[in-house]
């Protein structure tokens, strides 16, 4: 009994290990805020110490969605429409104050914040986010992944 | 021709149809009758000296909330015609109100009036008579209303899906 939940919990941490080190991003990128996320993807602050320097470019292919700029009303059910692509495990990342609040975008085009359409894990605040906050992030990210329930 | 001339050739083509002029920082604009606007505009585009074939811009303003112009006529359509021939530019404005907010197309004289069209109807509810295709071009067939129109609220919202709870 003891032996079996030992077992368990330790299989949980085996696959959360593995899968914190391979994030396969899928990057949904709509405004200014890709520029950053460009800047961080780039060697110089070399993403793949944290297994994610892959970007895959098919939704059903991807782990995480970092959502990466403005979603306008009109764009908001082709984001939907991509999140329900994804396989799970899947995580969100919103990236920038757009994608978190809407931020100035206080208007009749702006969706206000992503997590009214889509479940969130992680949010980069920052008009833009220095890279140095993204991984921040994404090291949060990790953590959520490693630490978290898994499903197998 | 520099500015001044345009605007005389205007006036002695269109007659009492031009109802006002002005000229502000060289930029020369005419404010012309909207029942003569077809034939201003083709004026523009086919006179030999004028030769505007360029259509830059097409936009309008409303002067809902405008001081001094509360009584007037709610919108302007503007038009900024250039001429690559000749090197130079005018103006034309017509105004309309709410109740009649129509005018004439310009989609036969330059066919980038088209999608101009459609974002002033789009953004401020002014229709095109005659325009070929008179749909939203920036917003979604379901938004109710013209964002741009001084009267919008500015913190409407109208989400094409909904907010999740």
């Amino acid at each position: 009994m003891g032996v079996g939940s030992f077992f368990t919990s330790r299989l949980d941490e085996a696959i959360g290990w593995a899968r914190k080190y391979s994030i396969f991003q899928y990057p949904f990128v709509t405004a200014c805020c890709g520029m950053e996320y460009m800047a961080t993807a780039c060697s110089h602050y070399d993403i793949d110490r944290f297994g994610a320097g892959l970007p895959r470019f098919s939704p059903r292919q991807a782990d995480v969605l970092f959502v990466v700029g403005t979603i306008s009303h009109k764009m908001a059910p082709v984001l939907k429409r991509i999140y329900d692509q994804m396989t799970e495990p899947k995580w969100v990342v919103a990236f920038g104050v757009c994608t978190c609040t809407g931020g100035f975008y206080d208007n009749y085009a702006t969706v206000q914040g992503i997590d009214t359409i889509i479940p969130v894990d992680v949010y980069i605040p920052g008009c833009p986010p220095r890279p140095e906050s993204v991984i921040d992030g994404l090291m949060k990210l990790q953590d959520k992944i490693a630490t978290g329930t898994q499903r197998y | 021709m520099d500015g001044a001339a345009i605007l005389e050739r205007l006036r002695a083509r269109l007659g009492s149809a031009l109802i006002d002029t002005h000229t502000q920082h060289g930029d020369h604009t005419a404010l012309v009758d909207r029942a003569a606007l077809p034939a201003a505009l083709s004026l523009c585009r086919d006179d030999a000296d004028l030769g505007f074939d360029v259509l830059m811009d097409l936009t309008a303003v409303d002067y809902q909330k405008y001081p001094g112009r509360e009584d007037g006529p709610r919108f302007e359509v503007v038009y900024h015609l250039y001429s690559l021939r000749w090197n130079h530019r005018v103006r034309i404005k017509v105004r309309v109100d709410e109740d009649d907010a129509v005018v004439p197309t310009a989609v036969p004289l330059w066919p980038i009036a088209d999608w101009f069209e459609r974002e002033v109807w789009d953004m401020f509810g002014v229709r095109f008579d005659g325009h070929p295709d008179l749909r939203r071009l920036l917003m979604y067939e379901e938004f109710v209303g013209h964002p741009l129109r001084k009267d919008y609220p500015i913190n409407r919202r109208q989400p094409l899906i909904g907010p999740r709870i």
